[in-house]
């Protein structure tokens, strides 16, 4: 492994810009780690040569004393973000050679700010699942092993090759989305940082849309620091998308100040799930007295509506999906499957282009919205939605951000939890809530379990507050100082 | 709530996907599992409560009825499984 690989985002950023290596150098040295680690699934099409373009027009602007915000520094694009020219596949076999004709907006922030990118990686498909195996790629490994046993792990979904990727060093970052925690909960089960931004605060415009009420866009990288610089690059408005926040941006990684002295912090007693490993249950605990530590003030709050959030998520988001994914039918982009009649080819077309999970998604977003059940379903749903951000905000009237665990378990082997869907399911009951309410929420590396696997610390703050959940995570990173590093 | 097989190949029918008559009975296992599973909501008083459509606390933004793209059929084309004289081409609809 090369020691360009092991710096963090941030370091590579000071040493570009102090002269000490180039960016075709730094460049290199990821592709070269992404070839070696081809058998870990995460990248499922690889853009060497933009990316030595990328890194030649990088070093030409260091040069000049051009440099952008992140100039020169190799990132990962999870394949949910259409890439001008580059195919884009959500993992699904019905986007099948779509190469789109437009760049997204968070994807060109981030080559406006000088990121070179190495390529697509894997995600569950259509970023439906908790686990990266269902994408039409095949599965992802984790590159952390369980304590003396070999059997290969999942890394979390659905950005599930982007935190193998950025885990096992074969990018600086890359970018993720969230929508019941798709971000964090691989990030947790990866050993590295995730941040869901607050809903509009990243353009969803070109990002291949599963259900747009609840989609985030964010950063994975390996430090909260190098989180808050990738969040900075790829946030802003955008006219694009009309749920984009008209808001400045604050500069994120200036609230990295290492002080959260008089912070009231939350602690909700209704994340104490039944069947919790005590080890999560500790980790947690740990987390309560570094804050105190710092010399924040944990409350006990509550979140009453907590246990309702995943079966609100698992009607909102397939009746949106069932409705975002119509526009599969085989006639514009992607594959097509002949039929006798129009009718036939799109059934014959989404029959064969998509997934089981990805069906029974739509098949019970279709039910929920249909007539006479939409009322019982979808409009419940909704309501129990509003519930649940009512919540948060009394909960915020006592506390400035909240601590809970990112998942109730560290990562599993591939084929576990799989017995039916619903147990799959209960890996995103942490982080679905912050989901449903659009609140910015990270997931750092804060201890290892009993079998040497990562567990997650989760801050949630409050709608366009990711500067306290930064302050208080970074904290949080400095006191469980995680330095174990994955096997592979 | 308990599907049956004749509901799941009415949804399946409505959401444009095949679904072979050997697959309907594990497809409504499946499906009436996780359904069963969201009954629970049924516990919870919603009366009074208006309901959530976005988190975005913002009304929609309006702008100038201008022309801002386009003129990219080629582009957009270039993607189609099958297009004819610069069109989209589908099965025949209409006799």
């Amino acid at each position: 492994m090369s020691e360009l690989t092991r710096l963090t985002l941030s370091d590579a950023r000071d040493g570009l810009r102090a002269g000490e290596f180039s960016a075709r150098e730094l460049t290199e040295a990821h592709l070269d780690a992404m070839a070696a680690s081809r058998a870990l699934n995460a990248f499922v099409t690889e853009t060497p040569e933009r990316a030595l373009a990328m890194a030649a027009a990088s070093d030409a602007r260091l040069a000049q004393g051009q440099a952008g915000l992140l100039e020169g520094l190799p990132v990962a694009v999870k394949d949910l973000f259409c890439t001008k020219d580059i195919l884009t596949t959500a993992c699904s076999r019905i986007l099948d050679g779509f190469k789109p004709p437009y760049e997204s907006t968070v994807t060109q922030k981030l080559w406006d700010s000088g990121a070179v990118m190495l390529g697509k990686t894997s995600l569950d498909e259509f970023a439906m699942g908790s686990s990266n195996s269902t994408s039409c790629h095949g599965p992802v490994e984790n590159p952390w092993r369980r304590r003396g046993d070999n059997r290969p792990l999942v890394p979390g979904g659905s950005s599930g090759g982007s935190a193998a990727a950025v885990a096992a060093r074969l990018a600086l970052g890359a970018t993720g989305t969230d929508t019941g925690g798709s971000i964090r909960q691989p990030a947790s089960f990866c050993g590295v940082v995730g941040m869901k931004p607050t809903y509009g605060r990243c353009s969803r415009w070109g990002v291949v849309a599963f259900a747009s009420s609840l989609d985030h866009p964010g950063p994975i990288a390996r430090t909260v620091r190098d989180a808050a610089l990738m969040l900075q690059a790829m946030s802003g408005h955008d006219p694009r998308d009309s749920t984009s926040a008209p808001i400045p941006v604050p500069d994120f990684a200036a609230s990295l100040t290492g002080d959260i002295r008089g912070l009231r912090i939350g602690v909700p007693k209704e994340y104490r799930v039944d069947g919790m490993p005590p080890e999560i249950e500790t980790l947690w605990q740990r987390g309560v007295e570094w804050i105190k530590a710092a010399g924040a003030t944990p409350v006990e709050i509550s979140l009453p509506m907590t246990k309702y959030a995943l079966a609100t998520y698992y009607i909102i988001a397939p009746a949106e999906a069932s409705s975002n994914l119509a526009r599969y039918d085989g006639v514009r982009f992607g594959l097509r499957v002949p039929g006798a009649s129009i009718d036939e080819m799109y059934e014959n077309t989404r029959a064969a282009g998509f997934g089981a999970e990805v069906k029974r998604r739509i098949l019970i977003g279709t039910y929920v919205l249909s007539a006479g059940y939409y009322d019982a379903y979808y409009l419940r749903a909704q309501k129990i939605r509003a519930l649940i951000a009512r919540d948060f905000a009394a909960a915020f009237e006592r506390c400035d951000a909240i601590l809970t665990p990112t998942t109730p378990s560290p990562a599993f082997a591939l084929g576990e939890k799989q017995d039916d869907p619903v147990t799959m399911y209960l890996n995103d009951v942490f982080t679905v809530p912050a989901d449903l309410a659009g609140l910015p929420a990270i997931s750092l590396p804060a201890g290892l379990s009993d079998d040497g696997l990562p567990l997650g610390l989760h801050v949630i703050g409050r709608a366009f507050d990711e500067e306290t959940v930064f302050r208080v995570a970074g904290v949080l990173e400095g006191a469980a100082a995680f330095t174990a590093e994955p096997g592979r | 709530m308990a599907l049956d097989r004749t509901i799941v190949a009415r949804i399946a029918t409505l959401a444009r996907i095949k679904v072979s008559d050997s697959e309907l009975d594990a497809l409504a296992g499946e499906l009436g599992s996780i359904l069963a599973w969201i009954e629970q909501l049924n516990e919870v008083d919603v009366s009074g409560v208006a309901p959530m459509t976005s988190v975005a606390h913002m009304k929609l933004p309006m702008r100038d009825d201008k022309i801002t793209d386009g003129g990219d059929r080629d582009a957009i084309l270039a993607n189609a499984p099958q297009e004819a004289r610069g069109f989209f081409a589908v099965p025949k609809v209409v006799e």
